[in-house]
């Protein structure tokens, strides 16, 4: 059992956690019943397949170069995909209808979400 | 090896079709937003997997222009449209 064998094993098991993960946010997004939910389901488990993918391709690769540029990847999707998460919810609190019977407790304007009817 | 990169492109494409029937079905246009921006997600995860089968970095320059894109896309449409979103009739 080389080193190359076990860190292509290891780098298989990366691969598939990552792309079930990334099947589960799919299934998320297309099955959660509000907006906001499904910012939930693009953002977190969509990020850490993604990062679980990009370890896996680390582990394949033979070159520091390519390592790096992994790295890149990496930084730029965790900085970027909270940002997004973060407008998209914020525009659709402050102007688009939302479904107030899903939520417990609405932090953004100091109040209890209304009861349920 | 060989099925489990056959699995993993499989669950990439269910994937990608599900968040693909989110930009259809979104009853409005910030639904569209982030689905698209988890869309191209899933493409930087598929460039990746291929770059993974066949061991080359010639294809990870893609990957972070795509993020990058896909990130301004989803919050250009957030500041600029979503003010206006109106719920499919």
């Amino acid at each position: 059992m080389t080193a190359r064998e076990i860190l292509d094993i290891l780098s298989a098991a990366c691969l598939l956690s990552g792309c079930a993960l990334a099947f589960a946010a799919a299934v998320g997004i297309l099955r959660f019943p509000d907006l906001l939910t499904r910012v939930h389901a693009a953002a977190k488990p969509q990020t850490l397949g993604l990062m679980l993918i990009l370890t896996g391709i680390g582990l394949r690769m033979e070159s520091i170069g390519a390592t790096t540029m992994l790295f890149v990847i990496a930084a730029v999707q965790l900085v970027t995909a909270p940002i997004a998460a973060h407008m998209v919810s914020r525009t659709a609190v402050e102007f688009n209808p939302i479904r107030e019977d899903l939520l417990i407790s609405d932090q953004l304007h100091d109040r209890e979400a209304p009861p349920p009817p | 090896m060989i099925v489990v990169y056959v699995i993993c492109g499989a669950l990439i494409s269910v994937a990608a079709l599900c968040s693909l029937m989110r930009i259809a079905l979104g009853p409005t246009t910030l639904n569209r937003a982030i689905a698209l921006d988890m869309f191209i997600a899933l493409a930087i995860a598929g460039l990746g997997l291929y770059s993974a089968i066949n061991r080359t970095a010639a294809a990870l320059p893609i990957l972070v222009v795509l993020a990058l894109i896909g990130f301004a896309g989803s919050v250009s449409i957030a500041r600029f449209v979503g003010q206006d979103d109106k719920e499919d009739v």
